[in-house]
């Protein structure tokens, strides 16, 4: 999927669940989900959920584990599409 | 695991456990009773002459028998001897019904709609002895072993 549109699509998956309003508005692939937009754990799981259905792939620990920001979010999703 | 086996590793003491026994368990849910005494601490102040069970505790009541116990039960398999399971609440919605008065027992039924990457989201309701509906929501929290 291409970067721009992937991007575009995680952003709506994440803005339920964001506290930092501003470190939303300047998103890029470098955004943490913890450290800048202040995501509970919990919702961390909401954002894996969602990105299941959003793409229908099936995502494991390790890859919840490796899903610290958008890069890798991008990354994992892209090599489940490709799988 | 038993049910007695759950309420043992329950991580709460008096004052703060709100589960008595356990009907029924399964991975889809469970059904379990407190029974609210009337020496409970917070009689003293919810509210003044007017002893009335505050609705943060039944939904904590709610959340320890509908997430807690049904939690220990689905991780039976990570628990070890004398595990020690951390574990935190992260939302809940309630909506309540009734009051819960001092010697009231309720029943607490709880069915599972998401357990993965140790969050569990629960569809909980809590009934009075009269089988009428006291409070009715969801509550999430995550879970450790």
């Amino acid at each position: 999927m291409k970067k721009d549109e992937l991007i575009a699509k995680l952003k709506t998956i994440i803005a339920p669940y964001i506290q930092d309003e501003e470190a939303f508005k300047d998103l890029s692939e470098d955004t943490d989900f913890v450290k800048d937009l202040k995501i509970n754990s919990a919702n961390l799981v909401d954002i894996i959920l969602d990105i299941e259905d959003e793409f229908d792939i099936r995502l494991e620990n390790e890859d919840m584990e490796q899903m610290l920001d958008v890069k890798s979010a991008m990354a994992i999703v892209n090599s489940k599409l490709e799988a | 695991m038993t049910t007695s086996e759950i309420i043992a590793l329950l991580p709460y003491q008096k004052p703060f456990l709100f589960v008595d026994g356990i009907d029924a368990i399964s991975e889809d849910g469970i059904t379990g009773y407190y029974k609210f005494k009337s020496d409970e601490p917070f009689y003293d102040g919810h509210f003044k002459n007017n002893p009335l069970t505050p609705g943060v505790i039944l939904t904590e009541c709610m959340a320890q028998i509908g997430l807690v116990c049904l939690g220990i039960y689905l991780s039976k398999d990570e628990f070890k001897e004398n595990s020690n399971p951390q574990i935190a609440l992260t939302s809940h919605e309630m909506d309540f019904y009734l009051p819960v008065l001092p010697e009231e027992k309720v029943m607490v039924i709880s069915e599972k709609e998401v357990f993965r990457f140790n969050k569990l989201k629960c569809k909980v309701k809590m009934l009075n002895e009269k089988g009428e509906l006291v409070a009715r929501g969801l509550i999430s929290g995550m879970m450790k072993t």
